[in-house]
């Protein structure tokens, strides 16, 4: 009894640790479950250009922040003979290009490559509480505007939220009342809306913050950014589109800046502006993930098979399957009750079948042993001992698939070259121990065994070979502990095997006829 | 129906692999008791110092060169027996019955060389027939002269009598018998027929041949109705008395009985198989479960025989042997 809480001990640990690790993996790291997850990769690109008076110049730009919503992959600055810094303030992250003298039309490039990930994205929480916003000036007519409109927009809501979206509708409406077009008309720009919207907030009390972001959209070119208000209610920041009042950061939207600073600041040029273009590329969300917490430096990440050189990296896609291949044996042993020739070499099969595919492989197989069973036969006439007949049979088996590959390369059949990938001394196992049990048991338990053998493989095979399994086998390894449990588990079944309700069929019908 | 309702399997006690390897081998049996049952030579030595009638050893083969001496061993004896000592599952079992000269004979009649003798012995040497493949020994014992009892009931070989012992109670037990078909060997999926036989009388219950069921020999066309194995007390004995000298808790032990020298052990088997329950149409598992009720095994082997024979005879009022009823009773 107490062996047996210990081992569902160990499972239950197993199991919690294999699988609590692969939902970390999914959940905190991102990493997708699936093989087919596809994730967009933006790439933008702003050019910076302006018109330099031979003066020094120094060109400071404004750098979108890091947030737990997207994943910056890459960034890059290029501005050829320009000196380069990057500056971090409380107001967030400018990049700096420098140079003494230049004159004439100059262009920086900022480049940046992100993706988005579908996190709870947390809003931002504000630091500490936004100072009480300064009462605007406003002239008279105006002021009597503004407030007999806050008056209407207060009336018509229940709390912060409800007003400011009250506000922008209010204010984006189609038919504007006297009030409002003294306020806006159509020919005001975007800024003058983020402005008057922000006032009129501060009127009434609310802190808010003009936010600037870029819609992300494949094959733009040229693009500017949008602005939005930020409203500070409760204890974080809510983001308002100005032009519908929807709140909240649309999808597939980059926040570039936060706050009242320049964009752009150009000393010792003019005519300076600022353009984004936007390429989308279409990546697997597991190559993103990867390539992202290996430039993070991840523990998880860092001490695990992503670490390796791609070469063993290939061969450990290989190894991690074998655990598979090893559980569909135990099921097919203990629950099935399939007898195979010698307890793992189905596995060494199914191995051997993925580098051939499965027709071929079964082809070749039958072939080589069908061979090798015959040539063993008159060996056996030859009266040798057992360790130097085995020896001849490696070299008979190795000669039988050389003259496959030979044969099948003149006949311009390709797939019958990979005879290689069996491995030789299995097969010269195989096949001395196929033709000991024929001579002692007949060639019935021979097919029997044979085709046990066979059959493990090809199912074994069909599980190894499946897209999903090998893509979790390689990116999941902590899922061998949950095979490791399983496999536990099967080691305790004490029932029936298949193959026993077969076995002892006779026996029911004695006892039904015993009943009467 | 071709397969069988697990639960049915269930009521009648039938144990399967995964049960037996669990609950039986891995319980009762210490692994490091193991050696001395699968190399026979130990076992007949640990027999022989229990007193218990074993064949007797007419040679042994340990090294390859030894092999040339093989005719000058085997030259006083016209009769012989050649096994692996580290074998399992009658495997490498040469049987020679007659010896002319240069001529050695099976029991079908087929003469060997003496070198095919010889490889055989090398097969076995090199591990042929070894578990794992280890390099082996040969044991040359003397034949078995098969009781005029089982005359009618076997071809070309030596029935043996299989008692499975736990505890050192015997709980179920099987005769044997070699056919045409399984080459006079009494291996069970080669063909020979297993008779289930009653712990209490030594009658046979019914018989099986491939799993299915059989009234009569198939060679010898003769009824298992009338028979009765003779010296059956001293064969439980024999086998009961096998728990004291190996300490194996479950094991199945193979008897034979010598027209000349009676009840003898010839091997013993720390994993014995399930087969024992379809040819006693039985499930071991009512038997296992009374004998692991019993608190303190009895020291005395009579006292467990009569345990096991009253625990376990045949209630021929519940169930009617199947042999004494006609065909027409079947469904």
């Amino acid at each position: 009894m107490f062996a047996k809480l210990r081992l569902y001990s160990v499972v239950f640990l197993l199991l919690a640790f294999g699988i609590g690790l692969t939902l970390y993996k999914h959940f905190a790291l991102g990493f997708p479950l699936s093989p087919d997850d596809k994730k967009s990769l933006w790439t933008i690109e702003a050019r910076i250009d302006f018109v330099a008076r031979g003066d020094p110049v120094i060109v400071s730009f404004a750098l979108p922040p890091q947030t737990p919503s997207v994943v910056f992959m890459e960034e890059d600055f290029a501005s050829s003979d320009y000196g380069f810094s990057e500056m971090t303030s409380p107001a967030g992250r400018r990049a700096q290009w420098s140079k003494r003298t230049a004159s004439g039309p100059q262009t920086a490039y900022y480049r940046l490559s992100m993706y988005e990930i579908d996190r709870l994205a947390h809003p931002p929480v504000a630091a500490d509480l936004p100072p009480e916003p300064e009462k605007p000036e406003f002239d008279e007519v105006l002021k009597t505007a503004a407030t007999t409109l806050l008056d209407q927009v207060r009336s018509r809501s229940a709390n912060t939220e409800t007003f400011t979206r009250e506000l922008i509708t209010t204010l984006n409406s189609k038919a504007p009342s006297q009030n409002l077009s003294l306020l806006i008309n159509e020919q005001s720009t975007e800024d003058y809306k983020t402005h008057l919207i922000i006032n009129l907030l501060a009127l009434e009390g609310i802190s808010a913050r003009i936010v600037r972001g870029l819609y992300l959209e494949d094959g733009r070119r040229r693009q500017s950014l949008s602005n939005f208000v930020e409203v500070y209610i409760g204890n974080e920041w809510l983001l308002f589109n100005q032009n519908t009042g929807k709140s909240g950061k649309p999808k597939k939207f980059l926040i570039w800046q936060r706050g009242d600073q320049s964009l752009l600041d150009v000393v010792g040029g003019k005519n300076s502006q600022i353009s984004f273009s936007i390429i989308r590329n279409v990546y697997s969300t597991r190559d993103l993930v990867v390539h992202d917490q290996m430039n993070k430096q991840a523990d998880t990440i860092d001490f695990s098979i992503y670490s390796l050189p791609i070469e063993q990296q290939n061969a450990f896609k290989m190894i991690l399957l074998l655990p598979i291949g090893a559980l569909i044996v135990v099921i097919m042993r203990l629950l099935i009750g399939i007898r195979t020739s010698g307890t793992f070499m189905p596995i060494l099969i199914a191995l051997a079948l993925i580098q051939t595919t499965l027709l071929t492989g079964i082809l070749i197989f039958l072939t080589v042993v069908g061979t090798g069973l015959l040539i063993r036969s008159y060996l056996s006439r030859l009266n040798l001992l057992f360790v130097a007949r085995i020896s001849a049979v490696i070299i008979v088996v190795i000669v039988i698939m050389a003259s496959i590959s030979i044969i099948s390369n003149k006949l311009g059949i390709d797939q019958a070259i990979t005879v290689t990938f069996f491995p030789m001394i299995i097969l010269s196992w195989t096949i001395e121990r196929m033709s000991v049990l024929w001579e002692e048991d007949g060639p019935r338990e021979v097919f029997i065994q044979g085709g046990g053998s066979l059959l493990t493989a090809v199912i074994a095979y069909i599980f190894m070979t499946n897209r999903t399994i090998e893509y979790l086998t390689f990116n999941f390894p902590e899922l061998m502990l949950v095979n490791l449990a399983l496999i536990l588990i099967l080691g305790q079944y004490t029932g029936y095997r298949l193959s026993e309700l077969y076995r002892f069929h006779a026996l029911e019908r004695r006892n039904v006829a015993g009943k009467r | 129906m071709l397969l069988a309702s697990v639960k049915k399997l269930r009521s009648f006690g039938i144990i399967g692999m995964n049960q037996r390897n669990f609950g039986l081998i891995s319980r009762y049996n210490p692994r490091h008791l193991y050696p001395l049952v699968d190399d026979k030579l130990k076992t007949k030595l640990l027999a022989q110092k229990a007193g218990i009638t074993v064949p007797k050893l007419l040679g042994t083969v340990q090294y390859q060169h030894d092999v040339r001496l093989l005719k000058e061993v085997l030259r006083p004896y016209d009769q012989f027996v050649i096994k692996p000592v580290k074998g399992s599952g009658g495997k490498g079992i040469l049987v020679i019955t007659e010896h002319d000269h240069n001529l050695y004979f099976k029991p079908s009649g087929d003469a060997m060389q003496l070198e095919d003798i010889e490889r055989h012995v090398s097969d076995i040497l090199s591990g042929l027939h070894s578990l794992g493949g280890k390099p082996d020994t040969v044991m040359i014992e003397s034949l078995i002269q098969l009781d005029p009892v089982f005359s009618d009931f076997s071809y070309e070989g030596i029935p043996d009598i299989r008692i499975i012992v736990l505890r050192g109670y015997p709980i179920m037990s099987m005769l044997r018998l070699t056919t045409h078909a399984s080459d006079g060997k009494a291996n069970l999926h080669q063909g020979a027929v297993g008779v289930g036989i009653d712990i209490a009388t030594g009658r046979a219950l019914h018989a099986v041949q491939y799993g299915e069921s059989v009234t009569q020999h198939p060679d010898t066309r003769k009824t298992f109705a009338e028979l009765i194995v003779p010296h059956w007390d001293k064969l439980l004995q024999l086998a009961a008395a096998c728990y004291e000298m190996t300490g194996l808790g479950y094991l199945g032990a193979d008897l034979v009985l010598d027209r000349d020298q009676g009840p003898m052990i010839i091997e013993l088997n720390a994993r014995p198989g399930l087969a024992i329950q379809v040819a006693n149409r039985a499930g071991l598992a009512p038997r296992v479960a009374v004998i692991e009720a019993i608190k303190t095994v009895d020291p005395d082997v009579t006292a467990r025989v009569a345990f096991s024979k009253q625990q376990f005879a045949f209630d021929s009022d519940v169930h009617p042997p199947r042999l004494l009823r006609t065909r027409s009773d079947d469904v």
